[in-house]
């Protein structure tokens, strides 16, 4: 498989405007002869799908969920990133830029991210005239505030619920395109493979969801905009629906799919409290603005009430350990730490796996109405889930599950290695690198859905030329096919164990084996387990009622069976990557002070994992990753 | 904790449903209610039974899939909170809890609990939006919104579009929802230009969805996970009269609900 970034020669600075204009474009009175399919109603999609349609073409547009507003882009809280240096506090579209590529561990693709930074402006720009009700200050000009990796504040928030905002925004975007014909809206509609026709993405297989019904959609390209997978480790801060079909169907269907070890675990959510545990809560980022995170120095005081610590008894271990940025360390260090020092026997909380954040030092200084406005929501939800009053008592969190910086590869253009199939948001792999800042997940899917993808998908329609598909050819009518043998097969094995009961192990084994912190010994043995559990599965999994109804154990079951698989590329993709880097942190790779040790010399490139039929090893290939414009350097928040 | 639950089953949008009793037994105060209904779900397939059918994705309480009926309270007894972000510990160990559907005229039962919310979206549809096409923006800094503008516009605009306001009413009224969108957009400056059209044709479109009319109950802001104050079907009705003074071809036929 060749991988070729398509990354524009020149000046990084000129990149993008230069292939915008190298581009094809496609004109006004031909672009409502294609159909584009979006799956996925998220800030990728939904940008996309809205724009896609403003600028003319058809647009089938389709989500899980019963509305397009709630795809889980709807659940970030802190804000969203732009270089607009608003506060003038030193920011630039470069330093955004540096920012990213250095929180991303060196392990992107400079030409993407910096166009990243580039658009960061706009999307502050389109959200507004949208009314996307952003913080202001008394002045009337828009607030910002800081964020996990950065110096500058450039963080662009709506109080704790950004993310829900900026959806809004896009789906009511989308809505209006829907009202005017643009797009046809598909909910509770699930993509359960790609059409693939003479090597081109040509359309997709989709169950609705409630009828039951299996039909296939034909188009002149797909998006696909379906987020990531993270529920793969069963316990995450995604939503319950979040799953990796799309992207793991069109894998097997020949779209590469690159690092998949690299997973990013959130260091701000609320602790486990049980068995019962059916999904995880995070605590915006933005908490450690103002929060200080602590643990007893001490192992025997970590059963004493925190307020009976005396404050010389307190180890605030991230400003020890990186005084520069303290508490805004990036995610990947900050969830380490907590991990360690727990690790340690100094966790506080049910199993000892808690760390406290602790704000009374912040109300000390600002006061509690102040806390109160800037935090209140979350503060809320806060007391909801655990019946403590944070206001009163310092929170606990611990690291969890919450973003993927893998997904399926793709080049300048954000095309996959299938002609054809574009992906966009935390589906695709490309601009966070091993590492995700904090408020840039909204700014990359809203650039890519915005901004990109309707320049580079005119560039693909207006350079090939595309012959019409039958809905009863031979290609359409194996995929359909293999639809409907898989659910069948889900159906039939009537075994004894719920599909829930799969997913918990699946994820158990995962978080032990290839969780925050991996070696090569226990992912060895997580790629023993995975394959052993997932033939249990088949066999053994109990599966209700029938496929011509709303079934959603069928639903589940068929999501958990791509996880399985997903499962044991991530733990092969870990496996091979002999180095530390960002959320990847391999036990053998470490400095001496316990921080991530790259070997650039051999892992600085991309690893694309190419499908070559089941049981078969996938195929690596390595895309390398060129540093032309920033030094490569051990990272460091000291 | 151990209580008995009856639920409504209903096997599909045709068929008639009922109340069924079910034992819910071991909880932990400390889940949610949806983990409640998990707990009794898995026992449900174990014994090979369908297990109940509900919406629910973030289980944060902010996309606004999950809601249903707890003893006759739309998310049931706590106040400004979504079903998922209820816990057992509000329940007496014991009780008896009745959960049912939302009930609506225009939110058709498809199975079970789960519901269909369509005409949600088609009131936005409507005119639930500000049309600025991408690309066509100026600097966000051009035009300043006063602080007080953008947190009413906040209050309104953190609306989840989960559907309790309706739930909720005696009148099966979408207004508190739909006047929440009005609200959120006619409070920024760059909602202005289409205010009017705004209200008249959502307000048009909520009647043809076959919503009732409000008559202020205020049902629906005890029941808003977000606490929406039914102050916006006020901010609703007063532009919705200036949309049928002043414009010409849009005006609805309908009343305000």
């Amino acid at each position: 498989m060749e991988l070729r970034s398509k990354s524009p020669s020149g000046p990084l600075e000129k990149k993008w405007d230069k292939h915008r204009f190298e581009m094809k474009l496609v004109n006004p009175a031909n672009k409502r002869k294609y159909t584009v399919i979006v799956v996925g109603s998220g800030l990728a999609g939904g940008a996309a799908a809205a724009t896609l349609s403003e600028l003319g073409y058809n647009v089938k547009c389709f989500c899980f969920q019963d509305s397009p507003r709630r795809a889980h882009s709807i659940a970030a809280q802190g804000g969203i990133n732009a270089a607009k240096n608003y506060q003038n506090d030193g920011d630039s579209i470069y330093r955004l830029f540096y920012d990213t590529i250095k929180g991303g561990d060196f392990r992107a693709r400079e030409s993407n991210v910096y166009r990243l930074a580039q658009i960061s402006v706009n999307i502050i720009d389109q959200c507004v005239a949208q009314g996307v009700p952003f913080a202001r200050e008394y002045g009337g000009l828009l607030a910002n505030r800081s964020f996990g990796g950065a110096q500058v504040s450039r963080t662009f928030y709506a109080r704790g619920q950004t993310g829900q905002q900026l959806l809004l925004g896009a789906y009511q975007a989308l809505e209006k395109e829907i009202a005017k014909g643009g797009v046809t809206m598909y909910p509770r509609t699930e993509m359960l493979d790609l059409v693939v026709v003479g090597g081109r993405a040509r359309g997709i297989v989709v169950r609705d969801m409630v009828s039951g019904t299996i039909e296939t959609h034909l188009a002149d390209d797909v998006v696909l905009g379906t987020g990531g997978y993270g529920n793969v480790f069963y316990l995450s801060t995604n939503a319950k629906g979040s799953n990796a079909t799309a992207i793991w169907r069109a894998y097997k269907r020949g779209a590469a799919f690159a690092n998949p070890c690299f997973t990013q675990i959130h260091p701000t959510c609320i602790p486990v409290s049980g068995e019962h545990q059916s999904k995880l809560t995070l605590m915006s980022e933005s908490l450690r603005n103002d929060g200080r995170v602590w643990v007893p120095k001490r192992r025997e005081d970590c059963g004493k009430r925190p307020q009976d610590i005396p404050e010389g008894d307190r180890d605030y271990y991230l400003e020890r350990k990186y005084p520069s940025f303290g508490n805004l360390s990036p995610r990947d260090i900050a969830s380490r730490a907590a991990k360690e020092v727990c690790d340690e026997g100094r966790g506080v909380g049910p199993g000892g796996r808690g760390v406290y954040l602790d704000f009374g030092d912040a109300i000390k200084r600002v006061g509690k109405d102040r806390i109160a406005e800037r935090y209140g929501n979350l503060f809320e939800m806060y007391e909801r889930i655990t019946d403590e009053n944070p206001y009163e008592v310092p929170m606990r969190i611990y690291p969890a599950v919450h973003y993927t910086m893998g997904g399926l590869w793709v080049d300048y253009n954000l095309m996959s290695t299938i002609p054809g199939l574009h992906v966009i948001g935390e589906a695709n792999f490309s601009d966070h690198g091993a590492n995700r800042l904090g408020a840039s997940a909204l700014m990359q899917g809203l650039a890519d859905g915005y901004f990109i993808i309707p320049a580079t998908i005119g560039d693909y329609l207006g350079s090939n030329k595309l012959e019409p598909v039958s809905p009863d050819s031979a290609e359409v009518k194996a995929t359909e096919q293999a639809v409907r043998e898989r659910t069948t097969k889900l159906l039939a094995a009537q075994g004894s164990r719920t599909v829930a009961s799969f997913h918990r192990e699946l994820g158990k084994t995962m978080w032990e084996y290839c969780g925050m912190a991996r070696d090569a010994a226990g992912l060895r043995k997580a790629l023993e387990i995975i394959p052993k559990l997932r033939e249990e599965f088949w066999n053994d999994v109990r599966v209700p009622g029938t496929g011509a109804e709303l079934n959603q154990s069928l639903e589940h079951a068929g999501r958990v069976a791509d996880f399985f698989e997903l499962a044991e590329l991530m733990c092969l993709d870990a496996l091979q990557r002999e180095e530390s880097c960002g959320g990847h942190f391999r036990m053998e790779h470490q400095t001496p002070d316990g921080e991530a040790l790259r070997h650039d010399d051999q892992f600085a490139y991309a690893a694309a994992w190419e499908f070559a039929g089941d049981g078969k090893p996938p195929i690596l290939n390595k895309e390398p990753l060129v540093f032309e414009n920033v030094a490569l350097s051990q990272r460091s928040y000291k | 904790m151990n209580l008995t639950l009856h639920v409504w089953r209903q096997p599909g949008p045709t068929a008639n449903g009922g109340l069924e009793r079910y034992e819910a037994r071991d909880i932990s105060p400390d889940m949610s209610f949806l983990e409640m209904l998990d707990v009794v779900n898995e026992g449900l397939v174990e014994s090979g039974q369908m297990p109940i059918a509900f919406d629910h994705d973030c289980r944060e309480g902010i996309c606004g899939s999950c809601g249903m009926m707890i003893d006759g309270v739309a998310h049931g007894p706590m106040q400004g909170t979504a079903t998922c972000q209820l816990h057992m510990r509000s329940f007496a160990d014991g009780a008896s809890i009745y959960i049912e559907p939302w009930r609506s005229r225009a939110f058709p039962v498809i199975k079970d609990l789960v519901v269909n919310r369509g005409a949600l979206d088609r009131i936005i549809a409507a005119g639930g939006f500000i049309s600025a096409p991408t690309g066509s923006a100026q600097d966000a800094n051009t035009l300043p919104v006063p602080k007080q503008s953008a947190e009413d516009a906040m209050d309104a605009a953190a609306c989840i579009g989960c559907g309790a306001c309706v739930a909720a009413c005696p009148n099966g009224s979408a207004s508190l929802f739909t006047a929440a969108k009005i609200s959120h957009l006619g409070f920024l400056p760059q909602g202005q230009p289409e205010r009017s059209r705004r209200a008249s044709r959502m307000v048009a479109q909520m009647d043809t969805e076959g919503f009732g009319h409000c008559t202020l109950y205020g049902e629906c802001q005890d029941a808003c996970p977000k606490d929406i104050s039914i102050d916006m079907i006020a901010r609703m009705n007063r532009d919705y009269l200036v949309a049928s003074l002043t414009t010409r071809d849009e005006k609805s036929a309908a009343g305000t609900g």
